[in-house]
């Protein structure tokens, strides 16, 4: 209970630091005393650049401990699942083909490709002998470099590679208010899965398992991965991917709490949104006055964790 | 009572279950045995629903297994397989109060906290509720998948090979656990088990498989038998009978060319 209530104060702590972290200069006694100019940059960008910040951490952890109960993988997330890279080419084929639709309709689009691109990766796992753990994210991996690579020709014959950074490098310098709400939608959609969290859970012990307690095994798939699906498409296109997030985050609260989901959203979520308020903080304060992207950021800090992940001890048994 | 008419399952050209026609009576303990690829696991797992059947019927207390609504079966008829790998973190608790899944549907009742306590009671797990599936030994893993299986408490209960990786002293605790189930919780067991010295000891009725058909079937005492055994296993077994159960002993065989 002290750890949780540790974890929530840090947390806390972050939040309040990105809102006073940047630039401008914007002091909590000055939004205190009134300052409209103040309480202008706060309300127009920092508040909506911390929300985002928080938003996207929550939901792209928790999309990546549904990625792995339903993988059955520890290893498992949306940026090592092939579905971030189907996203964006998604995405990039509903900016070739359906300009001039709302953001909305290219997001559904990219959702769909998401889906494919998970639906695509369980298939694979489904047909091959994973003969050992790291065996589905390296599956994972190359799905995603296969699916990237035709993303980058395509970009590239239609010159819109700076488009295809911007979904695929996570960055929250360009959150301004109206510009982000999407985000609460897939923290919502992301929410969700805590109301269905012992079917998640019962899933991620396996078809037989699932189906011996009568549960209906695809359609619980499916659910779990349109969740997934829907959030990376989310966040792809209005902040562009944050890698690992998906894997740290889970990966922590499980050794803290184990996998039953329904106890392990809400720390996951915590945990997600506060890695992501430190790494984008540390990316707005390594370099001052200029800016490392989030994405960079978790990329470094994020792919440490994974390697320590990988050889700790806890994973060598599968 | 468990109905099985005409029952087939082929695999391409290969056909493992032959046309098994079989009725296994409500109550006590059922041992199928017969030596590998006899389709044992197979039939057993069909009868689960885990497994499509090519062609034929099994009915459970009546229900079409292939038909009948899964959440339905679920109360009445439990499978644990061979393989439980779990990749997931949970501690023995949350996997045996997922065996409420089927009746409580996540939202477990008080009802279902007196299951859940009673099925660690019954397997001997209370002191180990709250440690994690991956930090038990393979007996204590194996007996907390039998735990969640008694606290789904289904009146048919299916197992496969539950003895795999069991030491003796932990075989015969499963195996006694059985005898349990079925007289004092009134369960039907029906187990795939390969030893046939404690399908002798422990079971009321033995089916023995071979090549996907049932080719005997009755009490221990009426399979028990050097005829049998040649029939079944293809081997010469030697038949003592010492405390009141028929032991087969089978460990020197005559060289053969």
């Amino acid at each position: 209970m002290t750890r949780t209530a540790a974890a929530v104060a840090v947390f806390l702590l972050l939040a309040v630091a990105s809102l006073f972290a940047g630039v401008s200069d914007l002091t909590p006694g000055a939004v205190l005393a009134g300052d409209p100019a103040a309480i202008n940059l706060l309300l127009t960008s920092r508040a909506p650049r911390t929300i985002a910040v928080v938003l996207a951490g929550g939901s792209v952890a928790i999309a990546g401990l549904i990625m792995q109960m339903l993988a059955r993988n520890r290893f498992a997330e949306p940026s090592t699942s092939g579905t971030v890279d189907a996203a964006s080419l998604g995405m990039l084929c509903a900016t070739l083909l359906l300009p001039d639709m709302p953001v909305i309709v290219k997001m559904m689009v990219a959702a769909a490709f998401a889906l494919a691109g998970a639906g695509l990766f369980m298939g694979v796992l489904a047909r091959i002998p994973l003969s050992s753990p790291l065996v589905t994210p390296l599956v994972g991996l190359m799905l995603g470099n296969v699916i990237g690579a035709a993303t980058s020709f395509i970009a590239y014959r239609y010159d819109l590679l700076q488009s295809l950074a911007a979904w695929s490098n996570g960055d929250f310098s360009t959150i301004l208010r109206g510009r982000y709400e999407l985000l609460w939608v897939a923290f919502a959609l992301a929410a969700l899965a805590w109301f269905t969290a012992d079917r998640l859970t019962v899933a991620g012990l396996g078809r037989d398992f699932s189906v011996n307690l009568g549960l209906n095994y695809r359609r619980v798939l499916l659910f779990g991965l349109s969740i997934v699906a829907m959030v990376t498409a989310m966040v792809v296109t209005t902040v562009g991917m944050i890698p690992f997030l998906g894997l740290a985050a889970p990966n922590l609260a499980s050794m803290a709490l184990g996998d039953n989901m329904r106890r392990a959203i809400p720390l996951t979520a915590l945990l997600g949104a506060g890695l992501a308020l430190a790494c984008d903080l540390l990316g707005r304060l390594v370099n001052y006055p200029f800016e490392i992207p989030i994405g960079t950021m978790m990329g470094v800090i994020g792919s440490v964790l994974f390697l320590y992940l990988l050889l700790g001890k806890r994973f060598r048994a599968g | 009572m468990i109905e099985i008419r005409d029952v087939r399952k082929s695999y391409g050209d290969a056909t493992v279950v032959q046309g098994v026609n079989l009725t296994l009576p409500r109550g006590g303990v059922t041992a199928i045995i017969g030596p590998n690829g006899a389709g044992k696991s197979t039939l057993l797992t069909m009868i689960g629903r885990l497994l499509p059947m090519t062609s034929g019927q099994i009915l459970v207390d009546g229900m079409d297994v292939t038909h009948a609504a899964s959440n339905a079966l679920a109360r009445r008829l439990s499978i644990l397989r061979q393989d439980n790998h779990i990749a997931a973190r949970l501690t023995v608790r949350d996997l045996v109060a997922f065996g409420r899944y089927p009746h409580s549907h996540g939202r477990l009742t008080r009802e279902d906290g007196v299951h859940v306590a009673r099925a660690l009671e019954f397997l001997g797990l209370t002191h180990l509720a709250n440690r994690f599936l991956d930090e038990l030994s393979g007996g204590q893993r194996q007996r907390a998948h039998v735990a969640m299986v008694v606290c789904q408490d289904t009146d048919y209960i299916l197992l496969d090979e539950p003895l795999n990786n069991l030491d003796m002293k932990h075989a015969v605790g499963m195996m006694q656990l059985m005898r349990r189930m079925a007289d004092d919780l009134g369960k039907t067991i029906v187990v795939v088990l390969h030893d046939i010295n404690f399908a002798s000891c422990y079971a009321d009725h033995i089916v023995a498989m071979r090549d996907g058909r049932v080719i005997r079937k009755g009490a221990p005492a009426a399979i028990m038998t050097a005829d049998a055994m040649r029939a079944i296993y293809d081997i010469d077994m030697h038949i003592e009978e010492i405390g009141g159960d028929r032991i087969g002993v089978f460990y020197r065989q005559p060289a053969r060319d």
